[in-house]
């Protein structure tokens, strides 16, 4: 029976994870610390209001005895931190805090720290897919990219320090789902989709109830190293958006900036360097590590996490599938000819479904 | 070396071979994308190749193909549906992103359709594309085709993956390793992942070598497509061989390539290497026409192209580790490159003329 500290509660990922671990029989307390009262309910966890980048939090895990500690404080955006200043204090100074916190603390046995494959940054020098030991081409120089290879670089640091406690680094894909809120989320609710002209990325998403048992799985058992995890296969940018039946807005590079501020002033979405890299090259992940090392496969493929979230998340779609189907069949009719859906649709062959997700 | 085995161009076997990979090709058979109706097309081949076209069309199945429920299977195994039909089909998936693509961005479908499609009349009517050897691919399992680069725009590879995705019996797709300039290079990069092709770097080699893909390499790049027209079926540099390691790490034959025909297309005889600089590509070309004839200057000369598959060179009898003996690497590099250097020059004797 382990006591379990999770830091950054209060987001919704956060109090999702509070919530599982509370009903898991193998974790008898869970604390969960943040520097404002979670919004959403977190189950039987205890909230205290501490902010990890002073040194409370140390005598929070002492009193508290945890012998396991998930760091899934780093945020993503400015827009929730409220400015980029507080955004690298929270996500830097933090981790910096927490990890001198459990390096004197005489009972941490465990580090779990929820990372982001944004660490291996996108470009068009790297190779089709990052295995965890890929050397990126092109580091992350901005934002929420490079608070993360720094966390990552505390984070080793500290386990060579402190070899006897078993550190699990997580690199999850992009997350999505119907919950989530994410830079991702926020652009693919825009009506107009700005990407970039003459490029398509790959992308690879990951959903977040894979995303919490991963975390799960890593506190319950003992994982060390670090794993990427991400949900099979990819979707291209402009596939993606027509799945969500938005229209895509192609910019020419040398505009992107321009138009991704105006995006980021209107407060629609943020729009980082490292985003936009990732929105022109894409980025897919190797996860043969956590498949055969973890022993974790993520019930949600790429495709089935972007529907998951389209059908929960983007109920008003420019261009509805209907339309489609229905406009084709239309010419179809007009030109005396069935369409091969509808010959689909009268004899359900297994074809069908090969088409849909081959 | 090899005493002339004389294959003459344009002899009965040949035409017999083409008109039956041309009959598989109407046919079709490569999975949901396989019904591609071109009626006319029989005729113009025989044209060109200045000989009567067997009696070989079959009675044209798909025409009227009634679609009656049990019309279903017809229609989607390639022998029947009309072409009509199977356009809106896939224009209604490209339009609801109901299609697939692999982790490397390979989109089969868009590319046997749109982008082979576009390719088709350049190889059969312009450059009228002789292919030889392909049985010395695979059907199945992993191989790495090494072939000579030429001809200032990568037509050539593009021909490649055509003859092989097209001619080769288990209609193979040509997965290429391209330099990382295409892949920044906006519209150019897009469709080369949409093709199928990805970065020129040894995880991806073997990544794909692993998943029993066929892999084209040009080893000599920018070197090789760039060079001048005086220069021309003279082979450049090998890189530094990690072509050759990938092959031996996933114990993957070469195959050798020799392309005779692109080094006309374009002919390169002056470079503008200021001109390059300021626009950061790795040379800008000066052909006859290009750029004096503006857009006309894009157009390719309609050299005869021969393509031809070698031998395979095995790599699975070498022990574990071999690809970590430098030497062994740099005497595999040289056995494949002298390979094509002597098919080249085998095919350039052989060759009546550049364009007839």
């Amino acid at each position: 029976m382990s006591v379990v500290l999770v830091s950054g509660v209060s987001r919704h990922l956060g109090s999702s994870f509070a919530r599982l671990l509370d009903a898991d029989p193998a974790v008898s307390r869970v604390i969960g610390v943040d520097v404002v009262p979670p919004r959403a309910d977190i189950g039987g966890a205890e909230f205290v209001r501490a902010d990890i980048r002073n040194p409370i939090i140390a005598k929070v895990i002492a009193s508290a005895g945890a012998d396991i500690v998930v760091h899934m404080g780093v945020i993503s955006t400015p827009l929730q931190a409220g400015g980029r200043l507080t955004m690298k204090d929270i996500n830097v100074i933090g981790t910096m805090q927490l990890l001198a916190a459990c390096q004197k603390s005489a009972t941490v046995r465990k580090l779990v720290v929820k990372s982001t494959s944004s660490v291996y940054g996108a470009g068009p020098k790297d190779p089709a897919k990052f295995t965890e030991d890929t050397e990126p081409r092109s580091q992350p120089r901005s934002g929420w990219a490079k608070d993360s290879v720094e966390v990552e670089g505390y984070v080793r640091g500290f386990g060579r320090r402190r070899p006897d406690v078993t550190v699990t680094t997580l690199r999850f894909a992009n997350v999505l789902g119907p919950r989530v809120e994410t830079a991702m989320s926020g652009y693919f609710s825009l009506p107009l989709l700005p990407t970039v002209l003459g490029h398509d990325a790959r992308m690879q998403l990951v959903h977040e109830d894979d995303l919490l048992e991963t975390l799960r799985q890593a506190v319950v058992a003992d994982h060390p190293g670090t794993y990427n995890v991400a949900g099979d296969g990819v979707l291209m940018l402009s596939q993606a958006a027509r799945l969500a039946g938005r229209q895509a807005l192609p910019v020419p590079s040398p505009m992107v900036g321009l138009v991704g501020g105006w995006f980021r002033r209107a407060g629609f979405v943020d729009f980082s360097t490292e985003q936009v890299r990732f929105l022109t090259y894409g980025r897919a992940l190797d996860t043969t590590r956590l498949t055969e090392d973890f022993g974790f496969t993520p019930t949600y493929n790429t495709r089935e996490t972007f529907e998951s979230f389209v059908a929960d998340r983007l109920v008003d779609r420019t261009l509805p599938r209907e339309r489609i189907v229905a406009f084709e069949q239309g010419l179809a009719h007009a030109l005396g000819r069935r369409t091969v859906a509808e010959l689909h649709d009268s004899a359900a062959t297994p074809d069908s479904q090969e088409v849909r997700h081959g | 070396m090899a005493d002339a085995r004389v294959i003459p161009l344009g002899d009965g076997d040949r035409n017999a071979r083409l008109a039956a990979s041309r009959a598989a090709r109407k046919v079709g058979a490569t999975g949901p994308a396989a019904p591609r109706p071109r009626k006319p097309r029989a005729k113009p081949a025989a044209e060109a190749t200045g000989y009567a076209e067997p009696d070989q069309s079959p009675p044209p199945a798909h025409l009227p193909a009634d679609h009656g429920d049990d019309g279903v299977g017809a229609g989607r195994d390639g022998a029947g549906g009309t072409g009509l039909v199977d356009w809106l089909d896939f224009l209604r998936r490209r339009l609801t992103g109901e299609y697939a693509v692999d982790d490397i961005g390979f989109d089969a479908e868009l590319t046997d359709k749109v982008l082979l499609a576009a390719l088709r009349p350049l190889y059969d009517h312009w450059f009228r594309v002789e292919t030889r050897g392909l049985e010395n691919i695979p059907d199945t399992g992993g191989a790495l085709v090494v072939a000579n680069h030429s001809g200032t725009i990568a037509l050539d590879a593009a021909m490649t993956q055509l003859a092989v995705h097209d001619h080769h019996p288990a209609h193979r797709d040509l997965r290429m390793l391209g330099a990382n300039l295409v892949f920044s290079t906006p519209f150019v990069g897009e469709l080369a992942r949409k093709a199928g092709h990805t970065l020129a770097c040894n995880p991806d080699a073997e990544r794909l070598l692993a998943d029993e893909q066929v892999v084209g390499v040009w080893p000599e790049g920018f070197k090789g497509i760039g060079k001048m027209f005086a220069d021309r079926y003279k082979l450049q540099r090998f890189g530094r061989g990690g072509f050759v390691a990938a092959a031996l790490r996933s114990r993957a034959p070469i195959i050798p390539c020799a392309i005779v025909g692109a080094e006309e297309t374009y002919p390169m005889i002056g470079n503008a290497k200021a001109l390059a600089r300021l626009l950061s590509l790795p040379y800008f070309p000066i052909t006859p026409t290009f750029p004096w004839l503006g857009p006309l200057g894009l157009v390719p000369l309609p050299s005869r192209w021969v393509i031809e598959f070698g031998d395979p060179i095995p790599t699975d009898h070498y022990p574990a580790g071999a690809a970590d003996d430098p030497m062994l690497v740099f005497n595999l590099t040289d056995q494949v490159r002298e390979t094509i250097q002597q098919t080249l020059y085998r095919l350039l004797v052989q060759r009546r003329g550049v364009f007839v």
